[in-house]
């Protein structure tokens, strides 16, 4: 009467997946950019005299892109770490500053055009990184998130590690953290250095 | 007497009637929120299909999130270029990957999912239909009563009869 | 102090739970009557200290006693009082304390109506239940206190969320667990058959009942919850396939597989095992879903906890008892005697089909619910499953489910002659391709799946109307379960052309407003008419006053909101809602759209036979509770002892 055992048995299949499952964190997404070449944009920096950025300015060089905003709650966890990291490393931090300018920065019932938006962008951060430090090399402005759509951003703060070839290295999702640091990304960034 | 004062009430009820009134002259059909309709059926067909991914478990089509915003006007762009639906649907998966659909791909790794109930279900009306046939070979067993239950009846019949 | 007497009372509750969960079972298998008889006193017991220990946590948040921990995140001083009362399960801590009590509230009532049955099932029945309630206990008490003190106690609590602020949060979850805990009772008969070795016609006929009130209870939450989502959610959305949706579908669909399969093993001792097999599966399926919502493993908007040590505590509990359960049934079912003969076209081999597509139907809801879990496990990547998939593979498996119940009606048992058989549906199959087709080809929008929607509908309405008639020529009384059996149907068929209608015909109009802009769908016109600012116990709400116009005369006015409420930052939508029998107008309100002129985004639908959907339920609940008066169940006869 083997067959009375059947149920027992897809039983013990689904409690080994539901044990692995457990294991695993259902909202943490992989980015599909892990090795690919990252996408090109130009973007308006922080200093308004200043030339407008692009990631090929990047080339030869291991760097950082790290994608925060002024209104972002658990930036403000990381950027202490991300300040110090700046200044013991020769790593270049590149801010992506994401979708700064939000509906209750504008005045009720008006319709600003995009240079008005990116000066509010330019004073709310620069205000907010004098504050807190400034771990950037250059800050970018994406005011409407289409670069951040491009890089698969689906919420703030991520980072992106990248190579002297413009590829995507690693892909942080939320916080970073001094183990993250130590253990994921310095050893990539003294590999990458060494090839 | 004020010779103006007929002239402003006259002035005073006229405009307090224009201002009744224009909400009614200026009132009309309301428009929709979508600039072109025709782009906003295909952006809602589409992006029924796709996941909100900072929800915790809705469509793009339906979820009010900013990120939800901000993809669907994407899309719309997309549309007004001149994409196809499932060149729309690569577009986003080349960004966040296959967590975005909605609906899951048919490829190999999906096989099981979507073949799986229907191979269930092929499986199960065989099985039914050998089950059904080899019981019709088996002999029924028919419950007799025991000798002790054959007392006991009879002792709860005797108490019926004999109140 | 209060509470603490609670916890000890708790503490004690699951001493309780072990000694039920083992003398009266140890006492079975020592034939010793004195141990067997402890059951019923112990469950009385476990449940008074339940209740007691429930009662203090009810107390400490109507008393605002924010040194409790799980009431500091739960209520509010400013919260009305009856969302106090049901903040206690509004979160995971509490909500399962609910559960325990609802458990062993069914366990007295099994004990207090089971008068009939011999002490060694009761015993047997009890003691099962028992040892379910002592492993949720240990769980609530090791892992999920909510007794935990905070010290210093805030001034006032986080507040429960917002969404759940909603007389849907008083009921929905109530009744739901009514239904979850009552699968225990089909899955402790179904065991205590098995550990008898007794697994014949009269364990149907005492499982029953159960099972069906059990399987009410569960579609009354379910309805509830889908009306709930409808009216709260904000765009008239009523069944999302999301994961915690799955998790109270698929016990219903075992349950409503077992009520069948239970007839036969009732009426033709047939599909013993099979029987048996489907309860445990339903209740593994309840505990199944009680791991899936509180784990973490799945992303869901109604997910509890995400505590993995949490996770693990239920995932041992779920293999334990389901696991040891399956093994009894390995072992013992083979021995389960044949019933009487089935014929190939019978209504037995009608209700086996009905088992067995309905298991299918549940095995596809639980593949596409864990298939993103297997997938990560097996480090092949990620992929989300949504409502495409579910619809795509759910419906077809339904179809010939709801098919089979005219064929599954007329048939006899043992055997049916097909020739009868059709022609006895050959009026419910004229009718109902001539309403599909009329459906199809004549109405605006009308497609094929809507007529064959309609067309099914018709089916099963015409298929028990004959039945129905055929039966009154006949002499003798018509039993209540014959009524209650069609009456259920009828629910189905009336819940299909909701379905139908409502994704067939619904529109949706999402548009900008300013005060007197109007819009219109099908016959009915809305108009802005203003938006005040609106001031709530706990909240600020923006107000739009809708006029709703039909063929030019004015019949409602419809406010929706847009609340604030103090203790969140997420703003609310309260849509508003004109119910109607045939449709429902529903408006939302969105936000004040930027710009010179003071608009408003305002959306409209027009949703026609809606309310069937839960209108349908509640037919069925109301056949079930014809199936269950039926006198047999209530024969004071004594049985033969075993």
């Amino acid at each position: 009467m083997k067959k009375f055992l059947i149920p027992l048995a897809l039983f013990f299949v689904l409690v080994v997946f539901l044990a692995i499952g457990l294991k695993r964190d259902p909202k943490e997404i992989p980015s599909p950019l892990m090795g690919r070449v990252a996408p090109a944009f130009t973007l308006p920096t922080l200093d308004p005299n200043a030339p407008a950025f692009d990631p090929q300015q990047m080339r030869g060089q291991v760097w950082m892109l790290n994608v925060w905003a002024t209104w972002c709650v658990a930036c403000r966890q990381e950027h202490p770490l991300l300040v110090a990291f700046s200044k013991a490393n020769q790593l270049p931090i590149v801010g992506l500053n994401y979708k700064e300018v939000q509906a209750q920065d504008l005045q009720q019932g008006t319709q600003p055009d995009t240079a008005q938006t990116l000066a509010i962008a330019r004073q709310k951060s620069a205000a907010w990184l004098q504050r807190f430090g400034n771990p950037y090399a250059v800050s970018v402005f994406d005011l409407d998130g289409r670069v951040g759509i491009n890089y698969g951003v689906y919420g703030v703060p991520e980072t992106y590690l990248i190579d002297q070839a413009g590829v995507i290295r690693y892909k942080q999702i939320g916080v970073l953290t001094p183990e993250v640091l130590t253990e994921k990304i310095l050893p990539l960034v003294k590999a990458l250095n060494a090839s | 007497m004020h010779p103006k004062r007929p002239l402003f009430i006259h002035i005073a009820a006229s405009l307090l009637c224009a201002m009744l009134l224009s909400p009614q002259i200026q009132a009309g059909e309301a428009k929709p929120m979508a600039e072109d309709p025709i782009v906003e059926k295909r952006l809602i067909h589409i992006s029924e299909e796709l996941r909100c991914l900072v929800c915790q478990n809705e469509s793009l089509a339906s979820s009010r999130a900013e990120l939800a915003n901000d993809l669907r006007e994407e899309v719309r762009k997309l549309i007004a270029k001149g994409d196809s639906d499932a060149e729309i649907k690569t577009y986003l998966v080349e960004r966040y990957g296959d967590f975005v659909l909605y609906r899951p791909e048919v490829k190999p790794l999906t096989w099981v999912l979507w073949f799986a109930p229907f191979i269930l279900l092929g499986l199960g009306l065989i099985g039914m239909a050998v089950y059904l046939r080899t019981r019709r070979k088996l002999p029924i067993q028919r419950h007799g009563l025991t000798a002790d239950q054959r007392r006991q009846v009879q002792t709860i019949l005797n108490a019926r009869d004999n109140p | 102090m209060i509470i603490e007497i609670g916890h000890f009372a708790l503490i004690l509750a699951a001493c309780v739970a072990l000694i039920q969960g083992t003398l009266p079972l140890m006492g079975t298998w020592r034939q010793d009557g004195q141990w067997q008889a402890l059951a019923k006193p112990t469950a009385l017991l476990q449940f008074a200290l339940i209740a007691l220990a429930y009662g203090t946590l009810t107390h400490a948040a109507l008393i605002d006693d924010f040194s409790v921990k799980y009431i500091a995140g739960q209520s509010n001083t400013l919260l009305p009082v009856p969302y106090k009362v049901a903040s206690v399960w509004g979160g995971h801590e509490g909500s399962l304390l609910l559960w325990v009590l609802m458990l062993s509230g069914w366990t007295v009532a099994v004990a207090v109506f089971s008068q009939r049955l011999p002490l060694p099932m009761v015993a047997r029945v009890i003691a099962v239940l028992g040892l379910i309630s002592a492993g949720f206990l240990l769980f609530i008490l090791i892992t999920s206190s909510p007794f935990e003190r905070l010290i210093p106690a805030p001034a006032d609590g986080r507040d429960l969320n917002p969404l759940l602020q909603d007389p849907g949060l008083v009921i929905h979850p109530p009744m739901l667990y009514m239904g979850y805990v009552g699968f225990s009772v089909a899955f402790a008969f179904a065991v205590a058959a098995l550990l008898s070795g007794r697994m014949d016609a009269a364990w149907a006929r005492w499982s029953r009942p159960w099972t069906v009130v059990a399987w009410m209870f569960m579609t009354t939450g379910i309805a509830l919850g889908s009306w709930w989502a409808y009216y709260e959610l904000g765009w008239g959305g009523w069944w999302f396939w999301d994961p915690v949706e799955n998790a109270s579908l698929m016990p219903w669909l075992f349950g409503t597989a077992l009520i069948h399969a239970l007839m036969v093993t009732d009426k033709r001792g047939g599909f013993k095992a099979w029987s048996i097999l489907l309860a445990i599966g339903a209740f593994s399926l309840c505990l199944l879903g009680t791991f899936l919502v509180r784990s973490g493993v799945l992303t869901s908007v109604h997910a509890f906890a995400n505590d993995p040590e949490r996770g693990i505590f239920i995932l041992i509990l779920l293999a334990l008892v389901v696991g040891i359960s399956l093994t009894l049934f390995a072992w013992r079912a083979p021995k389960a005697t044949l019933g009487g003969e089935i014929g190939l076209v019978s209504r037995e081999s009608m209700l086996l089909a009905n088992s067995v597509l309905l298991v299918v139907a549940t095995a596809a809801v639980l593949l596409g619910t864990i298939y993103p879990l297997i997938i990560d496990a097996l480090n092949l990547g990620k992929l989300s499953v949504g409502a495409p998939y579910f619809n795509a593979v759910f419906v077809p498996l339904m179809v010939p489910v709801i098919f089979l119940m005219v064929p599954g009606g007329i048939a006899h048992w043992r055997e049916a002659k097909l020739q009868s058989l059709a022609r006895d549906m050959r009026l419910p199959a004229t009718a109902a391709i001539v309403a599909g087709a009329a459906v199809w080809l004549f109405t605006d929008r009308g497609t094929a799946l809507t007529g064959m929607g309609i067309g099914l509908a018709v089916w099963v309405v015409v298929g028990l109307l004959v039945q129905i008639a055929d039966r009154l020529k006949k002499p003798g009384r018509i039993a209540p379960s014959f009524w209650g059996m069609h009456l259920a149907h009828l629910g189905i068929a009336v819940v299909v052309v909701g379905i139908t209608f409502v994704k067939g015909y619904e529109e949706e109009r999402d548009v900008r407003m300013a005060i007197g802009d109007n819009v219109t769908i099908a016959n009915y016109d809305f108009t802005l008419r203003e938006v005040t600012v609106v001031d709530g116990p706990n909240y600020k709400a923006l107000q739009a006053a809708v006029q709703v116009f039909k063929n030019g005369q004015p019949i409602e006015v419809l406010r929706p909101e847009k609340r604030k409420y103090f203790s969140s930052s997420m703003p609310m939508t309260e849509a508003a809602i004109d119910y109607g029998w045939f449709r429902d107008l529903y408006v939302a309100m969105g936000d004040p759209i930027p710009g010179d002129k003071q608009q408003w985004a305002i959306r409209v639908y027009y949703k026609p036979f809606v309310s069937w959907l839960w209108g349908g339920a509640v037919l069925m609940v109301l056949g079930g509770l014809l199936s269950v008066s039926d006198r047999r169940y209530r024969n004071t006869k004594k049985t033969l002892a075993a």
